[in-house]
């Protein structure tokens, strides 16, 4: 048995090491160390409790905006009062923003370069995917920081700025929107439109949305002059509709209203109960006294401590570790194309699809959020935070659920515990030596001397965000 | 012009979030030909490069050993030294050593050094968890102290000390221009203000171009969120106080955080993440915001906003309460005098 070390292992968010245990060729087993340690749930305690919605976006400059939205959830759940309707329509409008570009930002800018490796230079497929994808030399690279500068100018509109916005509050959203500046969203959003429709899918996004069979899509993809279908040929090639699956329940907390929540586990939907998420630190360098529910839950640091690999603590749902992400949203939400991907299990290819299936839903449904916003009428409503009191915020980040848990004492915050939802997929081992999905996703593949590189897609593919791991 | 030798950019993550890197994403021009045509390259970037695992340590290794020449090293993040000096707060993955100690090695191969957002330049956020227990700092400050992980008398290799690009996160644009006057060999310590920071973006103030100036102007107050009056009132905002150019230089095409309806937060500052009260509120002393703009006495800015609340058009009070105009500028005959 050789152990690999794969670090630093780059094109993510934030830092990450992947050690493998590799014999004849064939990983045996995976250890997914998240080597940074944020603090952040620390240095949360003891402040004004809207001081949340300034610190808790600090977690992460990707999914800044979902954890402002957790943020401003988990105070509004405390104070028991919902967001005006404008609000709630904005704060959908800036979260779909959000996922959208990072689901752009990672399909062009983390995941397609490792296709333009000299590894696959033999491929019929590897010239012009090299020419396209290669790491800030490819053609793509200008386009799509194009396309994403301009579907961000809607956090110019809406939130500010993009990282690290205030707008969004418990009560709603602090910028109201006239009817003029409507007409500049409806702008925005139909040039995103034909960037995707043009380069990404060549064709129209409810065509995409509308494909309901792993057997359709390959139909459609065969033969299109656009970059997700250059994928899909070359994913079929190598094999990667076949590997990555984590063989573990899938999980959403549910997103916009438009993608409804729940869990399914070995192809069955099945009720999600909150209350039985429990984090497990047995594998984590941190202090670890029994798998706690987060609104109960504890960050200490003990960076000797025996047995410890990561920064991460393990989330379980009654004892499951659980895949969530934009392909589990997707799965969960019962999208027919989703569901038929998966009967064979999760893969390299129904990740990277849920994505896609969600760049193709998504724009839509912020066309008419758009529309269905009301100048004139408010978007923020008066919201007094109370002196004691518990919440919780549970939201869809890009890459899976999110899930903010606070008590308030004296007006102050007493508690604040966050799970991340890179915490639930690269996950260590927890107390009874069950893996996280990641690790379980990487047992079986090729590894070391003269392997193809189908490690840094199966990682990849999770798209995943460290800085909020360890936050 | 053309460029023949290109300003190669190192580029490290310490304990930070990667917002920067995103904002950088957000260039008006695509980052990539930006930068190519400014005859700006990376030599590596975490986030962006082909490279990784082993090619990419080597890379790191051959900058630090000074087998690979590069011009400038651009850090984002704080410097994690805790637990108790060790710096495993964040070991650089695959090396098993603190990202610390490589920033270190490496700050000494490179002609230009860049801290990259406030908790690069600062410690930020990451340096404020109480008795800072990740023992963070910036490169060359501890908040508001000189001193930080490289120590106060460092100086790069043409001989400035770190350029503190500091925001939470920082604009592409004071990004992308301070590396491209550094690749001019134009960026001066005369380009710098006394915290470190680059004038192109310092030498303003936040307030500078803010489009609720009216407001200001007339002391017509916001007093609650959405409201279209002035923030500095009753909502914490610090614009009057913050050096930087965010309603000059709109951020995602229109915005800045007054523009999206909050407080500016004064990210740019040293100690903006401990402000002493919650960020959203304004801390008075006899009803007066103890904040008070830069340059400006205390007995001047009571005098004027007396006598400019006493003189607040009707338009400007409404509209001050409201989350949009409910008095419009009226309409006068003939054309404006």
């Amino acid at each position: 048995m050789t152990r690999l070390v794969l670090g630093p292992f780059n094109r993510v968010e934030g830092d990450l090491e992947v050690i493998l245990e590799v014999d004849g060729g064939v990983v045996r087993e995976a250890r997914i160390n998240s080597p940074l340690f944020r603090g952040f749930e620390m240095l949360l305690v003891g402040r004004p409790a809207a001081d949340a919605l300034v610190v808790a976006p600090r977690i992460c400059g990707i999914c800044s905006v979902a954890q402002s939205a957790a943020a401003a959830a988990a105070l509004a759940a405390a104070a028991g009062i919902a967001p005006a309707a404008n609000g709630l329509l904005v704060r959908h409008l800036v979260q779909g923003t959000e996922n959208l570009a990072d689901h752009l930002t990672h399909f062009y800018l983390f995941f397609m370069p490792d296709f333009a490796r000299p590894d696959y230079a033999g491929r019929p497929w590897h010239a012009a995917v090299a020419s396209r994808f290669a790491a800030l030399r490819g053609g793509a690279a200008a386009e799509v920081l194009a396309a994403r500068a301009g579907l961000l100018r809607i956090m110019g509109l809406l939130a500010g700025r993009w990282p690290h916005t205030l707008a969004l509050q418990p009560g709603g959203s602090t910028r109201a929107v006239g009817s003029g500046e409507r007409v500049r969203l409806r702008s925005i959003l139909r040039e995103f439109r034909a960037f995707l429709e043009r380069r990404l899918f060549g064709d129209a996004l409810e065509a995409v949305a509308g494909l309901a069979t792993r057997d359709a899509l390959l139909a459609w993809a065969d033969g299109r002059d656009a970059d997700f279908p250059a994928f899909v040929a070359a994913a079929l090639d190598l094999g990667l509709d076949r590997i990555g699956d984590a063989g573990v329940p899938f999980l959403s907390y549910g997103a916009y209203g438009l993608f409804p929540g729940g869990l399914v586990q070995a192809g069955e939907a099945r009720v999600f109960d909150p209350g039985a998420i429990a984090e497990d630190a047995s594998s984590a360098w941190l202090a670890d006294d029994g798998p706690l529910h987060p609104a109960r839950g504890e960050t200490l640091p003990l960076a000797d401590k025996a047995g410890g690999y990561t920064w991460c603590k393990a989330p379980r749902l009654a004892g499951d570790a659980c895949e969530v992400g934009a392909f589990a949203r997707q799965v969960v939400a019962g999208h027919p194309l989703a569901r038929d991907l998966v009967a064979s299990g999760a893969s390299v290819l129904g990740r990277v699809t849920g994505r896609m299936l969600e760049l193709a839903r998504v724009v839509p449904a912020m066309e008419a959020w758009v529309g269905a916003l009301q100048p004139g009428e408010p978007f923020c409503l008066v919201a007094g935070l109370p002196e004691e009191g518990a919440g919780a915020g549970l939201v869809e980040a890009a890459r899976g659920s999110l899930g903010h848990w606070l008590s308030i004492r004296r007006g102050r915050i007493e508690r604040y515990q966050i799970v991340a939802p890179t915490t639930w997929n690269f996950s260590p081992r927890d107390r009874a030596g069950n893996p996280g999905p990641l690790e379980r996703a990487l047992v079986g593949l090729p590894a070391g001397d003269g392997a193809p590189p189908t490690v840094q897609h199966v990682v990849r593919s999770f798209d995943p965000c460290m800085a909020c791991t360890v936050h | 012009m053309a460029v023949t030798t290109p300003f190669r950019v190192l580029w490290v993550q310490g304990g930070g979030c990667g917002g920067c890197t995103q904002s950088l994403l957000c260039a008006e021009r695509p980052l990539v030909d930006e930068l190519r045509d400014a005859g700006i390259e990376f030599v590596w970037h975490p986030a962006l490069s082909q490279e990784t695992g082993a090619e990419a340590l080597e890379l790191l290794a051959g900058c630090a050993d000074g087998t690979i020449p590069f011009d400038a090293l651009c850090v984002e993040g704080a410097m994690l030294r805790g637990p108790a000096g060790s710096g495993r707060f964040q070991l650089l993955s695959g090396s098993g050593r603190p990202l610390a100690e490589w920033v270190g090695r490496l700050a000494r191969r490179a002609r230009w050094v860049f801290a990259v957002g406030s908790c690069t330049a600062w410690g930020g956020f990451s340096a404020n968890a109480p008795g800072n227990p990740l023992e963070a700092c910036g490169l060359q400050y501890d908040t508001d102290e000189p001193g930080g992980l490289l120590g106060s008398e460092f100086r790069a290799g043409a001989d400035l000390p770190v350029v503190n690009i500091a925001g939470c996160p920082a604009h592409p644009g004071w990004i992308v221009d301070t590396l491209e006057m550094a690749a001019q060999g134009a960026l001066t310590a005369a380009d710098l203000d006394e915290l470190g920071r680059p004038l192109l973006f310092a030498e303003q103030l936040v307030h500078h171009g803010c489009s609720r100036n009216e407001y200001y102007e007339f002391k017509a107050s916001a007093q609650k969120h959405a409201d279209l009056g002035c923030l500095m009132e009753n909502l914490g905002c610090k614009g009057t106080q913050a050096h930087a150019d965010c309603n000059l230089r709109p951020w995602n095409g229109s915005g800045s955080c007054l523009r999206g309806g909050f407080a500016c937060i004064a990210c740019t500052e040293p100690g903006f993440e401990a402000p002493g009260h919650g960020f959203q509120e304004t801390p008075k002393v006899a009803g007066i915001p103890i904040g008070l703009p830069t340059d400006m006495p205390k007995a001047w800015f009571v005098a004027l906003a007396a006598l400019s609340k006493s003189a607040t058009p009707r338009r400007v009070r409404e509209n001050a309460s409201a989350d949009h105009p409910v008095v419009r500028p009226a309409v006068r005959k003939g054309r404006g005098k």
